[in-house]
């Protein structure tokens, strides 16, 4: 049993304790807000884009002579694994979640005997990734001074991918983050940028009919696809930046309830020894009276 | 027929303009071209210019806008720009920049001519000329930029 002292400071920690994380899940849920609203601000633009490339992607698709960031090297032996994640802990699963799903995605292309790189945006996938696929590495973008995720950000990891697919070292792109469902539900996904998936049944038909092109539809298209990347990998940031705070907030909420918890049980505990203290003393002080 | 078609501008970030428009003039890559309610559906890309839109009140705005596209159809125009501003909030700061960002890119292709081709090189340097004739076009110094080597 620990002394009454022991008991009391421990407590005292617990509640400290509680303030923090109270304070953090307060925080988080301002920061969630704001990253919900440049979520929902963001999304006619890649509304738009992805219907358009729908569209463009459908007609050009099957033709020959397409681009190659839509028809691919015509190869899948090179893999680049763009994995998205924060800078900071303490956001429950958040960021193991999406680097878990990485990491099998890795393993199971390495087990194909297929090349993989690995492209890392935030502390955290780095730290977690560098034991064991260190040696996969070939960038990785800090976003620690990044207050608001801009889409200058974007254009910077989207830039650094283009570059390297024109340069020859992969066939294969996917980003993996973390699907923003709700507060308490963040999905991690992973997205095939390169080469460009085309989406089925989304007005594919209908809308590459209707529109006439200016300059031609290839053209449009190759200039097109490099900002639908931009776009997608900027999308991606922010559904990351909303699904990071919603963790943290869902986490910090279970560790304040389990340190409310805690100082309930400690408290019952420092009562109880108190009164056993109380009780033992009287016990002598009677015992004493009567022996005389 | 209706007088008036929905202009909306939307930039990555945010949806900036949503406005029910009689006209709207915009700076294609091949030739300026004048977009009015029923207007064939068209899909065109923008070189860096001006976009004039004229509301029903005959009341012209202006906005400059550095490349997107817009898609058009008879009822409505979407301008999708990486970068829009209204005329009147692009101050020599705002427009350095820009021309900055063109600069940079510009620089950053021609270094990689070997790979990406004299067209992608020639293309850039258009798109540098186009943001050079905006700027002297509402009357901003374009030569104030210089990126840092």
């Amino acid at each position: 049993m620990p002394s009454l002292k022991a008991l009391k400071n421990r407590i005292g920690s617990v509640k400290n304790t509680r303030k923090i994380t109270k304070a953090m899940q307060m925080v988080a849920a301002a920061k969630l807000r704001r990253a919900q609203d440049a979520a929902e601000a963001a999304r006619p633009y890649a509304e738009r884009m992805s219907a358009v490339m729908a569209g463009l992607t459908a007609a050009a698709a099957g033709s020959e002579g397409a681009p190659r960031l839509l028809a691919g090297t015509g190869e899948d032996r090179r893999h680049l694994l763009v994995v998205l994640t924060s800078e900071r802990g303490l956001a429950g699963g958040f960021n193991s979640s999406i680097v878990k799903l990485a990491r099998q995605h890795a393993e199971e292309l390495l087990g194909q005997g297929k090349q993989v790189a690995i492209m890392t945006v935030g502390k955290k996938a780095r730290e977690q990734l560098r034991r064991d696929m260190g040696q996969f590495f070939v960038h990785h973008v800090d976003l620690s001074e990044v207050k608001r995720i801009g889409y200058e950000n974007a254009r910077d990891i989207a830039r650094e991918i283009l570059e390297r697919f024109d340069g020859g070292d992969f066939d294969v792109a996917t980003l993996f983050y973390s699907r923003f469902e709700s507060v308490i539900s963040q999905v991690p996904t992973a997205r095939q940028i390169i080469p460009a998936v085309v989406e089925e049944g989304q007005g594919g038909d209908s809308a590459s009919a209707l529109y006439d092109y200016e300059p031609g539809e290839e053209a449009i298209l190759s200039e097109l696809l490099p900002r639908s990347i931009t776009t997608q990998v900027f999308a991606s940031l922010l559904e990351n930046a909303a699904s990071e705070q919603g963790a943290r907030m869902t986490a910090m909420d279970n560790a304040t309830r389990n340190a409310g918890e805690m100082i309930d049980r400690l408290t019952t505990q420092f009562n109880r020894s108190r009164q056993a203290a109380i009780t033992t003393e009287l016990i002598e002080i009677i015992a004493g009276a009567e022996a005389l | 027929m209706a007088d008036t078609m929905q202009f909306d501008l939307v930039s990555p970030e945010r949806r900036l303009v949503s406005v029910p428009v009689r006209e709207v003039r915009l700076p294609g890559t091949d030739g300026d071209l004048t977009a009015m309610p029923g207007h064939a559906a068209t899909i065109v890309t923008l070189r860096p210019g001006i976009v004039t839109v004229v509301d029903a009140q005959g009341t012209a705005t202006e906005f400059a806008v550095t490349g997107g596209f817009a898609e058009i159809n008879g009822e409505s125009v979407s301008l999708l720009a990486e970068r829009g501003h209204a005329r009147a909030e692009i101050t020599q700061e705002v427009y350095n920049e820009m021309m900055r960002d063109a600069q940079r890119a510009h620089r950053g292709v021609e270094a990689r001519r070997e790979s990406v081709g004299d067209e992608v090189v020639a293309a850039s340097a258009k798109m540098l000329g186009d943001m050079h004739a905006l700027g002297t076009h509402i009357g901003l110094d374009p030569n104030q930029s210089t990126v840092p080597e």
